[in-house]
């Protein structure tokens, strides 16, 4: 194992020396550095200034050694010998590319993260649905998803979540007819996304209808997207909602004692809703993760205490629960604040961002700022979740599909397994197995990825360093980044390939 | 159907079913002899692409954006049947507003609208629906050329000359593809712009360079796929024979690998006219005066509020063809890999029924694509 990883690390740095030898040669190559120099006053001068600092003068291959004499000086810990040259414009690269990696993650972080979740889950629904027209529907989706060209999406994101939501924000009217119309498509959705007998699917799809339609009624009456809460009464039935799910996934309803503790546990986060508003009057977010560890260890305390024969679903169901109803009541805090977010003299009524990772001289506590980045992430975050969508999802569609034909899933339903317990044990979890090689493919490949995305909404991440370098012919930010983007890639792959052989013992990595 | 066919499972129940049913005929009684006689393999491939509607539907969609793309404007100094040309400006008409409309059915001057220099939209975006797709065109078949050279050669020699090449594809995949088509996009427009040649040349230029970056995708699975094959009896017994290096290759292993390459070159199309767009959207791309999908919307976007048919258009274009696209590679998957073939229920259904009641019914499905007549 440890010579397989050594081989490994050794191939992989001598494919990442070969690699940044060709990005350099071909930025070097690729025009002009001098280009925007000409015919400004002072051209001699700065172009000899140029020349001077850049080391023009020698040819791009001796460049290259140079560069990566000052780059294998990051190698060496703790000392601050890490030189990766400067810009055109005689800044660090260091310094740019710290700034523009913390950029990147922030923004692609919620959008891989929502994509693999997403993703997963409608591969695995239209699998276990395969051939309805639950099926059909996902499936043109994801191709849909996966045809899209990122910057068109996001204009149009643009254009109608921020723009055209910002407008109905100034003034929440909307006619019975939207209204209507929008409950019908709803009650559609849920038709086409229930099964059995017709008479079921349609009492479902009217149930769809009628459910949105007072969710909606209700919104507007108590001009909710002015003024969002969730208060008391609907943490307590959202999360009696979310023990009952969680039950019936991780335990299955017949398993009384764990609805029990889940419900049990929606009360015993109700109880806190009101100590827990004075610890967030002054904390920030440490206070809001150790209240979500504390409340998901209570969760799973509270299932352990409810007893029953097994003891493991219930502290599952329980620390899901704890930990949800937990994060309502973080919502609800966040709520609090968006009227004073509305009214603030930067926002003035139009919450939703197009550009940017912050307001410009936005300045409030936690929940303000939590706010302000939650407003700038939205779009970006669906734009990337969208496109990254459709992998996953049929990734996991063709890998449950091929699970629920293998035998052993076969001889479990005819020992009398219960459904959910072939799908939730036997199935979902072996069909993950090769979804962890591509979500760690994906993620070594996302950091380089979201350069068009960035683009669009005026991100100073890597992908924007990225453009503006190749536009300069400024070799040394494009090596920062490429070198940035090679090292995760080449880290996630060997993960990848030894987080298989862990997962599935029957691949041996070959020592 | 007793033919071999690669990958094909016996035991599989999906193809059983589906075995049931197109062994059908075969069973049907008064049947003449000759109609019995085994079908090639790219009949059997070219029936079952046939029987996948969304496949057929994409592909006739797709015939029709290049039709109407390459006819409307014509190509270099053919003249199309459209009126106006991409670079033609003129009079605004209703501030430029496409004149198509539904009620009443209308097409009108400029259906798609006008840009704010009086140039019409159709002409611009089917000049640009040409240049990426010419692009698209042109990465397919580099990138497919020169991925199952480097693959079948590594995968057929294997030693020094596998261990060079593979090296070789595992420097170039780990570059971001973005950042080494922007490169090369960057070079390209760069090098027309000084040998002097005309604009256009970028589209041929950007297309072989973005060819030359993705094929090592399509390396490592045409390498599995030699790998796999040479070991297999019918090409020991071509050895045995004494069939040199390239006849085994070309006549043994090759067709074999038909399906693979085709599938994954339709799919690396449909995303190299993407990637395409997204050059040409930040500039590294197809140039002015020329039109691409992309460059179109990055022109336009800044007008998307005041003016968004400029912006609707190219963009519906892009997502049309990369759509069609894949799904019909999907549909050749399927038609290549009957594994994950599609099981018809209502096929199954009808093979159910009884044989003459079925016989009846091969009738009347044999018009939606059932393939011969029997």
């Amino acid at each position: 194992m440890l010579s397989y990883v050594l081989r490994r690390l050794i191939t992989a740095v001598l494919i990442l020396f070969g690699a940044s030898f060709i990005v350099y040669m071909m930025t070097a190559l690729s025009g002009d550095p001098l280009g925007d120099l000409y015919g400004v006053p002072n051209s001699e001068r700065l172009i000899a200034a140029r020349v001077e600092a850049l080391n023009l003068d020698t040819p791009p291959v001796l460049r290259y050694f140079d560069w990566l004499g000052g780059a294998l000086g990051c190698l060496a810990p703790f000392a601050a010998t890490c030189d990766l040259g400067v810009t055109v414009e005689g800044q660090q690269v260091t310094g740019l590319l710290a700034a523009a990696v913390v950029q990147t993650l922030l923004l692609v972080t919620a959008g891989t993260v929502l994509a693999i979740v997403v993703g997963i889950t409608l591969g695995i629904v239209s699998a276990l649905r395969q051939y309805s027209g639950l099926d059909y529907t996902v499936t043109f989706f994801t191709f849909l998803c996966f045809s899209l060209p990122s910057f068109w999406l996001a204009v149009l994101l643009k254009e109608f979540a921020a723009i055209s939501f910002n407008n109905f924000l100034l003034d929440p009217v909307v006619s019975w007819a939207t209204v209507l119309g929008v409950s019908a498509v709803v009650g559609l959705g849920w038709y086409v996304a229930s099964y059995g007998a017709r008479r079921t699917r349609l009492l479902l799809g009217a149930t769809g209808f009628v459910l949105t339609a007072a969710v909606l009624w209700f919104l507007l009456a108590t001009d909710w997207f002015q003024q969002p809460a969730l208060g008391i009464p609907l943490i307590a039935l959202t999360g009696v909602l979310v023990a009952v799910v969680a039950t019936f996934l991780l335990a299955g309803l017949r398993n009384r004692r764990a609805l029990y503790g889940g419900l049990a546990t929606v009360g015993a986060g109700l109880l806190l809703y009101f100590p827990v508003q004075g610890l967030f009057a002054q904390g920030g977010l440490g206070v809001v993760v150790l209240l979500l560890a504390a409340t998901t260890a209570l969760g799973a305390g509270i299932g352990r205490l409810s007893g029953g024969y097994d003891r493991g679903q219930n502290v599952r169901v329980g620390a899901v629960t704890g930990l949800l109803v937990m994060g309502l009541v973080v919502l609800d805090r966040f709520m609090q604040s968006w009227p004073q977010y509305l009214d603030h003299g930067r926002i003035r009524g139009r919450p939703i961002a197009t550009a940017g990772s912050t307001t410009p001289g936005m300045s409030g506590d936690f929940w303000m700022t939590g706010l302000d980045l939650f407003t700038h992430l939205l779009l970006p975050t669906i734009a990337l979740t969208l496109l990254a969508l459709a992998s996953y999802s049929r990734y996991s569609r063709a890998s449950m599909l091929e699970i629920m034909n293998q035998d052993y899933v076969r001889t479990a339903r005819a020992k009398g397994v219960s459904e959910r317990s072939v799908v939730m044990r036997h199935a979902f979890r072996n069909a993950l197995i090769p979804l962890a090689t591509l979500v760690a493919y994906d993620i070594g490949a996302l950091i380089g990825g979201a350069i068009i995305t960035e683009q669009v909404f005026a991100f100073t991440g890597m992908g924007n360093l990225f453009v503006n370098s190749v536009h300069n012919v400024d070799p040394n930010p494009v090596m920062g980044v490429f070198l940035v983007t090679g090292i995760v890639a080449m880290v996630f792959n060997l993960l990848a390939d030894l987080v298989y052989s862990v997962l599935d013992p029957r691949v041996r990595v070959k020592a | 159907m007793s033919q071999y066919f690669p990958g094909q499972v016996p035991g599989d129940p999906e193809s059983t079913v589906d075995e049931a049913a197109d062994d059908r005929p075969h069973t049907a009684p008064g049947e003449t002899p000759e109609q019995t006689r085994g079908r090639s393999q790219g009949q059997l491939v070219r029936r079952r692409f046939l029987h996948n509607t969304a496949a057929v539907v994409s592909l006739a969609a797709l015939t029709f954006v290049v039709l109407l793309s390459v006819t409307s404007i014509g190509v270099g100094p053919v003249p199309g049947w459209w009126k106006w040309d991409p670079t033609t400006t003129g009079p605004l008409l209703a501030g430029g507003a496409p004149t198509m409309g539904l009620d009443p059915l209308r097409i009108g001057d400029h259906p798609f609208g006008q840009d704010n220099l009086g140039r019409d939209l159709f002409a611009m975006t089917m000049q640009g629906t040409q240049y990426s797709l010419l692009v698209m065109f042109i990465v397919g078949v580099v990138a497919g050329l020169v991925g199952t050279v480097v693959g079948g050669v590594a995968g057929y020699f294997r030693g020094l000359t596998e261990a060079v090449l593979m090296r070789l594809t595992d420097v170039i995949i780990i570059i971001p593809l973005v950042i080494i088509a922007a490169l090369l996009g960057k070079m390209a427009s760069e090098y027309v712009r000084r040998q002097g040649w005309p604009t256009s040349a970028t589209v041929v230029v950007l297309g072989l360079l973005i060819g030359a970056a993705s094929w090592p995708a399509l390396a490592r699975l045409v390498r599995g796929e030699f790998l796999s094959l040479r070991e297999r009896e019918f090409v020991d017994a071509a050895r045995l024979a004494g069939a040199s290096s390239g006849r085994i290759i070309f006549r043994h292993i090759l067709p074999n690998t038909v399906g693979v390459i085709t599938v994954n070159v339709t799919l690396l199309m449909s995303s190299a006219i993407l990637l395409e767009t997204a050059l040409s959207y930040l500039g590294f791309g197809v140039q002015a005066p020329d039109w691409s999908l992309g460059r179109l919307i990055s022109a336009n976007q800044t007008a998307f509020v005041t003016r968004p048919w400029l912006f609707w258009w190219p963009g519906v274009f892009i997502v049309t063809i990369a759509l069609t696209i894949n799904f019909v590679g999907d549909g050749l998957r399927d038609a290549f890999d009957p594994r994950q073939r599609k099981f018809n229920p209502k096929k199954a259904r009808e093979a159910a029924l009884p044989a003459e009641d079925a016989a009846e019914r091969t009738g009347s499905t044999a018009v939606a694509g059932d393939g011969a007549p029997r």
